[in-house]
C-alpha cells in the first residue's frame, strides 16, 4: 500500500516538473515550486526520512518560495514566450539520463537489508548513538556530533549566503554605516483586518513551535536549521503584517547582523573550547566531566548556534529585498 | 519487485533530466535558477532513496523496543546539509538575478547578450 | 593539553573560517583588511609548517571530534595538499596586500567588510578542500569556496561582473551537483564517505557499472569547475571582471584545487579498482589539454581585452597541467603539480601587474595601452619578467615544470615526441601574446588623452616581490619540486 502511495507521489512529482517547465508565468512557476518541494517532503516521510522531510518542507517550499516570491517582485514575473526547442541541451541532457538508467540496474534494490549502505557505518551508528551519545535521533547524533565538522561548513555555507545577499543587494549610503529606508508603503498589511488579526495571532505560535523544533531536535525531528527557518517565518509573518518599520524596529537590523556573526562563531567556539580542555576539534567529550552530558552540552551549543545564525540569515535576506524600491 | 525499486531511481534521472534541460535551454534567469533547484532535488531523491531498509521506520531509537530495524541515518544527514547548501545558492542567484534586472532592465540571457555587445 | 603542532591542520581552516564572522563586525576604515590580512598571514605560516611536517614524516592525520574514521570526518594531508595549501595561503596574502591598494576604486568602503569576510570564507573553503579525506567534506567546502568567490566576483565595477557571475554560478553548481551524484554512487556500491576506506572497500565490489557512472559524474563535474576545455566557458569572462585583486587570487589557486580533487580521486580512489581505468583517463583526458593548449592560447593571440587575454592563456596552462598528469607517469605528475605551483607565481605577477596598470590610470586593452611603458616603467618591466616566466624561459619558475613536461613526454618513446609539439607550439604562441603587449606598451606612441602615472609604490613592492619569487624558483626549484614529487609518488602508489 505504502509502495502504491510513493509510486503515485513520484509521478505526480514529474508531473510538476514538467509543469514547472512548461510555465510561461513565473509567479505560477514558483508556486508550483513549492509544491514540488511539498511533495518531495512527503515522498522523503515515505521513506523514512522524517527529519529531511521537515527541513525540505520548512527550507524547500518555505524559504525557496519566499526568496523567489521576492525576486519576481523586484523583477518581472512573466517570461518571453520562444517557438524553438534548443537541440544541443536534449541531446545532452538524454545521453546523461541514459547514463543514469544503465547505472541502474546494478543499483541495490530499494529497501534490501544488505545492501552495502547499510552494512558499514549505519550500524555502527545506531549501536554507538546510545553509549556515547545517549540521544534518540540518531540523525540529529550524527549530523551536530559525529560529522558535526560538515555541518559546522553547512552554517558557514548560510552564513555565506547572508553575506553575498547584503554583499550584492545592501542599498549602501556612503558614511559607513548601513542604513536600511523602508519604503514608503511600509505600513504593511495593517489596513486588512483579518490578516492582520490571525497573522498576530498565529507569531507567538510559530515562534513557539520554532522554539520547540529547535531544543526537541535530539529527541525528534528537528534541530537548528528547521528551528532557524520557523521562528524566521513567524517574524517575517510580523514583518508583512506590521510592516517594514515596525519590525525593523522590533529587530534591527544591526542586532541581526549580529546575530549572524554569533551563532557561526559560538559553532566555532564550541569546537576550539574542545581542543583547548585536550580533545580534537569539535570533541563534545571533554567539555565536561561526564563525557555523554559533554556530548549533550556541545551538540545543544551548536544547534543552537545554527538555529540563531539561519534566523539571522533569512531575516536579513527578507529585509535586505523589502528594503530595495523597484525603480532604485 | 524490482522494478519498484528501479522506478524510484528513474524518476530521480528523469527530474535530473528536466531540471538540467531547463537550466540549459530557458533563457529567463529565473526559470534556470528553479530549474536548478528542480536539478538539485533530484539528487536529494536519489541519496534517500538509499536510505530506506524493508520493514525499517524513521532512525529515531525507541528505547526499550526490541529488534526494531531503523532505516539508515547517514543519507539524511547528507541531504540536510545539501539542502542548504541548494538554499543558499538560490539565494545568491537571486539577488544577482534582481541586480542584473535593474542593471540591464531584463531578465532574458539573450537580451542582455544583446545589450553587452554594444 | 594536545601539542598545538598536531592541530594544525584543523587550524589551517579553523582560522580563516572564525576570523569571518568577526571581520563582519568590523567597521573602521581598514581593520576588515587588516583583520583579513591576519588571518591570512596566519594561514600561510599554518601551510608552511604542514609542508614541513609532511616532508619530515609523512602524510598527517587527524580525527575531526575525536571520532574514527570512518565514523567521523577525517583530514589528511600529504605533499599534495601540502604544495597546494601554500599557493592559496600565499595567493591569498600576496593578493590581499595588493587589495589594500586596488579595490579602493571598484568596491563601495561601505561594503567593503562584507567583502573581506567573503574573502575570508573563500580561502577557509579552499583549504578546507585541500585538508579533506573525506568525500562529502569535500562538497562542503567546495560550496562555501564558491559561493564565497561567486561574491567576491560580483565586487566587479562594470555590470558584466554581475553575468559573469550568473554563468559562473549555474556552471558550478551544475559541475558541484554532478560531483555529489558521483559520491552518492559510490556510497551507495561501498556505504563510506572516507577516501582511503572507499578505495579499500571498492576492491570487494563486483558490480562496477555505478562505479563507472560515478567516475564520469565526478570527473564532468570537477573538470566544470577546473576549466578543461570544453568545459570552461565560465572563466574568461568571470576572471575579466572580478575586481583585480580577486582575478589574481582565483586566477592563482580556484582551478587547481578543483583539479586537485579530481587527481585525488582519480588515483587514490579508481585507480586500483576499474580495470582499464588508467587507460581510459589517459584517452580521454589527453585530448582535451592538447586542444586546450593550443586552441586557447590561439584566442589569447586574438584577444584584445588584456584580462581576457590572460584568462584565456590561464585556460592554456591548466591544458599544461592535464597533459602533465594525463601521462600517469611519476614525471608527468611531478610536471602537473609542479605547474600547479609555477602558474600561480607566473600568471599571480601578471594579474598583480594588471592591477597596477588600472591604479595608474592605464587602458586595460592591448591597443590601449599604446606606450604606457614610459610613464609606468616599473610596472611594465614586471609584466615582461612575469610573461617570461609565463612563457618559460630559462631562469624562472615557467621553465622548470615546461622542462619536467617535456622530459615526461619523452619518456614516452616515439609518441611522446609528437606530443612535445603542443607543448613548444603552446609556448610560442605565449611568446607571441606577451609580444603584442610589450610591443603596445614599450613601441606604440602613447595617447595624448590619457595621463599615467606609476602605480603606488606599495603595489609596485608587492608585484615585484612575486617577480622576485618567479626568479628564486625557476634557480633554486628545490621546495616545490621536493613536494610535487612526493605527490606524484603518493598519487601513483597510494598503498606502498
Amino acid at each position: 500500500m505504502v509502495v502504491l502511495f510513493g509510486l503515485f507521489l513520484l509521478t505526480l512529482l514529474v508531473i510538476t516538473a514538467l509543469g514547472i517547465v512548461n510555465a510561461d508565468n513565473l509567479f505560477a512557476a514558483v508556486m508550483l515550486m513549492g509544491i514540488f518541494s511539498l511533495q518531495m517532503a512527503a515522498i522523503f516521510f515515505v521513506l523514512d526520512a522524517a527529519d529531511v522531510a521537515l527541513t525540505e518542507a520548512a527550507v524547500g517550499a518555505g524559504v525557496a518560495t519566499m526568496l523567489l516570491l521576492g525576486a519576481l517582485a523586484l523583477t518581472k514575473d512573466k517570461e518571453k514566450r520562444r517557438r524553438r526547442r534548443r537541440w544541443p541541451a536534449i541531446v545532452i541532457v538524454t545521453v546523461t539520463t541514459l547514463m543514469m538508467i544503465y547505472a541502474t540496474f546494478d543499483m541495490p534494490r530499494l529497501g534490501d537489508p544488505q545492501a552495502p549502505v547499510h552494512q558499514h557505518v549505519a550500524p555502527w551508528y545506531l549501536s554507538e548513538t546510545p553509549k556515547v551519545i545517549d540521544i534518540p535521533n540518531v540523525v540529529t547524533a550524527i549530523l551536530a556530533s559525529f560529522r558535526g565538522y560538515d555541518t559546522l561548513g553547512e552554517v558557514f555555507v548560510i552564513f555565506t549566503a547572508g553575506v553575498g545577499v547584503m554583499f550584492i543587494l545592501a542599498n549602501g549610503s556612503g558614511n559607513g554605516r548601513r542604513t536600511m529606508v523602508p519604503s514608503a508603503d511600509s505600513t504593511g498589511l495593517r489596513h486588512h483586518l483579518v490578516p492582520r488579526v490571525v497573522g498576530r495571532l498565529l507569531v507567538p505560535f510559530i515562534v513557539l513551535f520554532g522554539l520547540y523544533v529547535q531544543f526537541h531536535g535530539e529527541y525528534g525531528p528537528g534541530g537548528g536549521f528547521q528551528a532557524g527557518a520557523l521562528i524566521s517565518a513567524g517574524l517575517i509573518l510580523y514583518a508583512l503584517v506590521e510592516g517594514e518599520k515596525e519590525a525593523l524596529r522590533a529587530i534591527p537590523l544591526s542586532v541581526l547582523v549580529g546575530m549572524i556573526a554569533f551563532g557561526a562563531f559560538l559553532f566555532g567556539a564550541v569546537g576550539v573550547v574542545g581542543m583547548l580542555f585536550g580533545g580534537n576539534f569539535l570533541d563534545y567529550s571533554v567539555l565536561l566531566s561526564n563525557p555523554v552530558a559533554g556530548q549533550h552540552l556541545g551538540i545543544m551549543l551548536v544547534e543552537l548556534g545554527v538555529g540563531i545564525t539561519v534566523t539571522g540569515v533569512l531575516l536579513t535576506i527578507f529585509h535586505t529585498i523589502a528594503a530595495r524600491r523597484k525603480d532604485h | 519487485m524490482e522494478f519498484f525499486g528501479l522506478y524510484n531511481y528513474w524518476v530521480f534521472a528523469v527530474l535530473l533530466m528536466i531540471g538540467l534541460y531547463t537550466v540549459m535551454s530557458k533563457a529567463n534567469l529565473i526559470k534556470k535558477l528553479i530549474g536548478m533547484s528542480i536539478f538539485q532535488s533530484a539528487v536529494f531523491l536519489l541519496y534517500i532513496t538509499m536510505d530506506k531498509v524493508e520493514g525499517g521506520t524513521a532512525p529515531i531509537l525507541k528505547p526499550g523496543v526490541d529488534g526494531q530495524i531503523y532505516s539508515n541515518p547517514l543519507p539524511q544527514v547528507l541531504i540536510l546539509t545539501a539542502i542548504v547548501v541548494g538554499v543558499a545558492t538560490l539565494a545568491l542567484g537571486l539577488a544577482i538575478v534582481v541586480r542584473i534586472s535593474e542593471s540591464y532592465g531584463t531578465i532574458e540571457e539573450d537580451e542582455v547578450r544583446e545589450i553587452d555587445r554594444e | 593539553m594536545m601539542p598545538i603542532i598536531a592541530q594544525l591542520p584543523i587550524l589551517q581552516v579553523v582560522v580563516p573560517l572564525m576570523a569571518a564572522p568577526l571581520v563582519i563586525l568590523l567597521r573602521g576604515r581598514n581593520l576588515a583588511w587588516f583583520a583579513t590580512m591576519a588571518a591570512s598571514l596566519f594561514a600561510f605560516a599554518i601551510s608552511m609548517n604542514l609542508a614541513n611536517r609532511v616532508r619530515e614524516a609523512g602524510p598527517v592525520s587527524y580525527e575531526v571530534g575525536s571520532w574514527p574514521a570512518p565514523y567521523g570526518i577525517e583530514l589528511y594531508v600529504d605533499a599534495f595538499s601540502a604544495l597546494l595549501l601554500i599557493v592559496v595561503s600565499g595567493a591569498s596574502s600576496f593578493a590581499l596586500l595588493i587589495a589594500r591598494n586596488s579595490l579602493k576604486h571598484e568596491v563601495p568602503e561601505d561594503r567593503q567588510h562584507l567583502f573581506y569576510t567573503a574573502w575570508l570564507l573563500a580561502l577557509s573553503g579552499l583549504t578546507g578542500i585541500l585538508v579533506a579525506g573525506d568525500a562529502f567534506n569535500i562538497f562542503v567546502f567546495m560550496e562555501i569556496s564558491s559561493l564565497a568567490t561567486y561574491i567576491l566576483i560580483a565586487g566587479g565595477k562594470q555590470r558584466q561582473a554581475l553575468t559573469a557571475v550568473f554563468k559562473y554560478l549555474i556552471l558550478g553548481t551544475i559541475g558541484a551537483t554532478f560531483y555529489l551524484i558521483g559520491v552518492g554512487l559510490i556510497y551507495m556500491m561501498t556505504g563510506t564517505l572516507n577516501l582511503a576506506d572507499m578505495a579499500a572497500r571498492l576492491h570487494n565490489v563486483a558490480d562496477l557499472k555505478p562505479i563507472l557512472v560515478a567516475g564520469g559524474f565526478i570527473t564532468v563535474g570537477l573538470a566544470i569547475k577546473a576549466a578543461i576545455f570544453p568545459l570552461h566557458t565560465w572563466l574568461p569572462n568571470a576572471y575579466t571582471y572580478a575586481p583585480h585583486a580577486v582575478t589574481a587570487f582565483i586566477a592563482a589557486c580556484s582551478t587547481k584545487v578543483s583539479l586537485y580533487v579530481l587527481l585525488r580521486f582519480d588515483f587514490f580512489v579508481f585507480q586500483d579498482n576499474l580495470p582499464g581505468h588508467v587507460a581510459q583517463f589517459t584517452a580521454f583526458l589527453m585530448p582535451l589539454a592538447v586542444i586546450a593548449i593550443v586552441l586557447a592560447s590561439l584566442i589569447a593571440l586574438v584577444e584584445n581585452d588584456l584580462k581576457r587575454l590572460l584568462a584565456f592563456s590561464s585556460v592554456a596552462q591548466i591544458g599544461y597541467i592535464l597533459l602533465g598528469a594525463s601521462l600517469v607517469s611519476v614525471t608527468g605528475l611531478t610536471a602537473g603539480i609542479s605547474h600547479m605551483f609555477n602558474h600561480a607565481l607566473a600568471k599571480g605577477a601578471l594579474f598583480f601587474a594588471v592591477a597596477c596598470l588600472a591604479a595608474g590610470g592605464a587602458r586595460l586593452s592591448v591597443t590601449g595601452l599604446s606606450g604606457a611603458a614610459r610613464q609606468m616603467p616599473l610596472t611594465m618591466a614586471a609584466f615582461v619578467a612575469a610573461g617570461l616566466s609565463l612563457i618559460g624561459i630559462p631562469g624562472t619558475a615557467g621553465f622548470v615544470s615546461k622542462w619536467y613536461l617535456v622530459r615526461a613526454c619523452l619518456e614516452l618513446g616515439p609518441w611522446g615526441a609528437l606530443l612535445i609539439a603542443p607543448v613548444l607550439v603552446g609556448s610560442l604562441i605565449a611568446v607571441l601574446y606577451v609580444w603584442r603587449v610589450i610591443e603596445s606598451a614599450y613601441f606604440a606612441s602613447a595617447n595624448q588623452s590619457d595621463k599615467l602615472t606609476e602605480a603606488p609604490r606599495w603595489m609596485l613592492a608587492v608585484l615585484w616581490s612575486v617577480v622576485g619569487l618567479n626568479v628564486y624558483f625557476g634557480l633554486q626549484p628545490t621546495l616545490p619540486l621536493e613536494l610535487a614529487a612526493s605527490a606524484a609518488d603518493t598519487l601513483l602508489f597510494p598503498y606502498d
